[in-house]
């Protein structure tokens, strides 16, 4: 399983467009993908979960990737993250 | 004729017939169904065609009105595919052996539930995107997939839109928005800001009106917060006067943008804008304000169920402040009262909250509040120019008081290291006690700020809530104007500035009169900010 962490900037936090746009790139993903802070960790390939995180900016935000593709995958939504939230 | 009150999201006028939307489809559903496979497939086949409509409605809107909105319907569709929904609606109609339709009601209520639930208030406005999603589908179940017609111009009158509804409506159609729920931050609203055109929400309209009133005339007066149903002659010829001024003034607005607030003599006046919270921000920017000459605190404390924190109170304050970059910022200390309340606040009911426990009164009887908000000012303080300004004041030794419950917050967070700047101390002058010892209170502070609103209502005994007593109600009565006289000249014997945050500050038949007195700083909606300083810079 591979692990990132990341500090949300944006300062709308993660409102429903990058909650979209995190579940669209997180679906392309083939290993399990989940998004949260490390009590309240949700599947990121569903958007209702994920916005319900109502995460804001200076929010720590811990993504898990388990599976084939979890080191892929983790570049992948790691730079997701920087370039949107 | 009937006349209802609301909130104002955008200052325009329109006139217009009456369409009402309600917004569940009204039909009996079977709430079991025999047959759970058959179900299944129904609840598949309405999913897959309301993605389709989904999709259509995201390529019109992005093509009509660009990104944001279509992102909107971009995000229901996912929510429509969301495997949370999925699973919810696969148990309910397989194990429960509910009907397509009864589970898709349920689900739709479950999950706007839990949105509406959340504290953040963007989330929140989001639980209107799940039952948005959700009712479209039910639609499509029960074969109600219409369309709405509107009249050439339409005053929709509706609890809230669901978003999908605002897009999917004919929008040349739409002349105004009259809604009875909704916010600032509601799908509708950013629609109106967007059309330009009037829209109020949380207004008073009953329920009762349905839409057997479509076709009625209305009118939705956006500067003013008021939708007249039916209106009499007067209010309607009034009401067109007051379109052709604000296409006029629209017009010849823009060349004012940076301009200098000065008279043909000099005289030079600070425009200021009226806030309630960060989100009048755009407004404030846009429309070119000087400063903040009233920021309404207390809207950080309503509609909560707890105190806000001092750390909220701060990043609110700071980023008003930093938004601002140097423009001077005046916030008002906590201005509530039984006319204004939060449950939490544990005020009791009063037979006259006018005149009771209210403004700085509430402040001083909970020091824990009032020193809290006090700390979140000064820190904010460290990052522009902030000034305080006390309500409500009638007596020199509230705002004395006050003034060493200010000092003791700086001594404290100077002790603990927290940088703070050197805030004005000021007062808003609204009772008639405060204008007959101005002379005195002008001496303990650096600036008044007159609030007319109060002070009017104080002065001429009359309740702005009772419409029955409108005829008595005279903000030009000679009385204020005279009181007003009084406040300028007690400030300026004293050598302090006076300004008016009130209502009448925005009355362009006032400004010259209220120059004359004196009067250096005018604090207005942002609307107005333009209008008055072209006026200003014709005069001698």
């Amino acid at each position: 399983m591979v692990s990132i962490q990341y500090v949300i900037t944006d300062e709308l936090g993660i409102h429903a467009r990058p909650a979209g746009q995190l579940v669209k790139a997180a679906s392309t993903c083939k290993c399990d993908v989940k998004v949260g802070t490390p009590e309240n960790m949700v599947d990121a390939k569903r958007v209702m979960g994920v916005m319900r995180l109502a995460l804001k900016q200076g929010d720590t935000l811990t993504m898990t990737f388990d599976g084939e593709d979890e080191k892929e995958a983790a570049s992948t939504l790691e730079n997701f993250l920087k370039e949107n939230l | 004729m009937t006349k209802h009150y609301g909130k104002s999201i955008f200052p325009a006028v329109a006139i217009g017939k009456i369409k009402v939307i309600e917004n569940l489809p009204h039909q009996a559903i079977e709430t079991h169904a025999e047959n759970s496979e058959e179900q299944w497939q129904l609840l598949l086949e309405a999913k897959a065609e309301t993605d389709r409509q989904l999709e259509e409605l995201f390529e019109k809107t992005s093509k009509e009105l660009g990104e944001e909105l279509a992102n909107i319907i971009d995000v229901q569709r996912l929510m429509l595919s969301d495997g949370d929904l999925n699973d919810s609606l696969e148990e309910m109609i397989k194990i429960d052996s509910l009907s397509a339709a009864e589970a898709t009601k349920r689900a739709g209520k479950e999950f706007s539930e839990f949105f509406a639930s959340l504290d953040d208030p963007y989330m929140k406005a989001r639980s209107a995107d799940v039952l948005d999603v959700t009712n479209r589908l039910l639609a499509q179940l029960l074969g109600q997939g219409g369309q709405t017609t509107l009249y050439d111009s339409t005053v929709i009158v509706a609890d809230d839109l669901m978003p999908s509804q605002t897009l999917t409506l004919d929008r040349k159609k739409i002349a105004a928005f009259a809604l009875r729920k909704g916010s600032a931050s509601s799908h509708t609203a950013i629609l109106a800001k967007s059309m330009s055109i009037p829209c109020l929400v949380q207004t008073d309209i009953p329920t009762s009106l349905g839409t057997e009133s479509d076709g009625k005339d209305a009118i939705v007066d956006g500067e003013d917060a008021v939708v007249y149903i039916e209106p009499d002659e007067a209010v309607l010829s009034e009401m067109q006067k007051k379109i052709k001024r604000l296409e006029k003034e629209r017009a010849g607005l823009e060349k004012m943008r940076g301009l200098e607030t000065i008279t043909k003599s000099g005289k030079k006046i600070s425009l200021n804008a009226n806030i309630g919270g960060v989100g009048d921000l755009p407004a404030v920017l846009s429309n070119d304000a000087e400063g903040i000459g009233l920021f309404r605190s207390e809207f950080l404390y309503l509609d909560r169920n707890n105190y806000p924190s001092e750390d909220e109170l701060f990043e609110a304050y700071r980023k008003v402040t930093e938004a601002m970059d140097g423009k001077q910022v005046i916030i008002r200390t906590l201005d509530i009262g039984a006319d204004k309340k939060a449950d939490y606040l544990n005020l009791d009911d009063e037979e006259n909250p006018a005149l009771g426990l209210r403004g700085i009164r509430v402040c001083i009887e909970n020091e824990a509040v009032f020193n809290t908000q006090l700390r979140a000012i000064y820190r904010a303080s460290a990052y522009g120019n902030v000034a305080i300004m006390f309500p409500m004041i009638t007596s020199v030794w509230e705002v004395k008081h006050c003034k060493e419950q200010a000092a003791k917050i700086k001594e404290q967070l100077k002790n603990e290291g927290v940088k703070t700047g050197e805030p004005e101390l000021g007062i808003m002058i609204e009772t008639p006690a405060a204008v007959m010892i101005s002379k005195d209170l002008a001496k303990e502070v650096a600036f008044f700020s007159v609030g007319t609103n109060d002070l009017t209502q104080y002065t001429l005994a009359i309740d702005r809530q009772n419409s029955k007593i409108d005829r008595f109600y005279d903000p030009h009565h000679p009385a204020v104007l005279e009181m007003l006289r009084l406040i300028a000249k007690s400030a300026i014997e004293n050598g302090i500035w006076a300004g008016i945050c009130g209502e009448l500050g925005a009355d362009p038949k006032l400004t010259k009169s209220f120059i004359e007195m004196g009067y250096t700083e005018l604090s207005v909606s942002p609307g107005y900010i333009l209008g008055l300083r072209e006026l200003i810079r014709e005069m001698a």
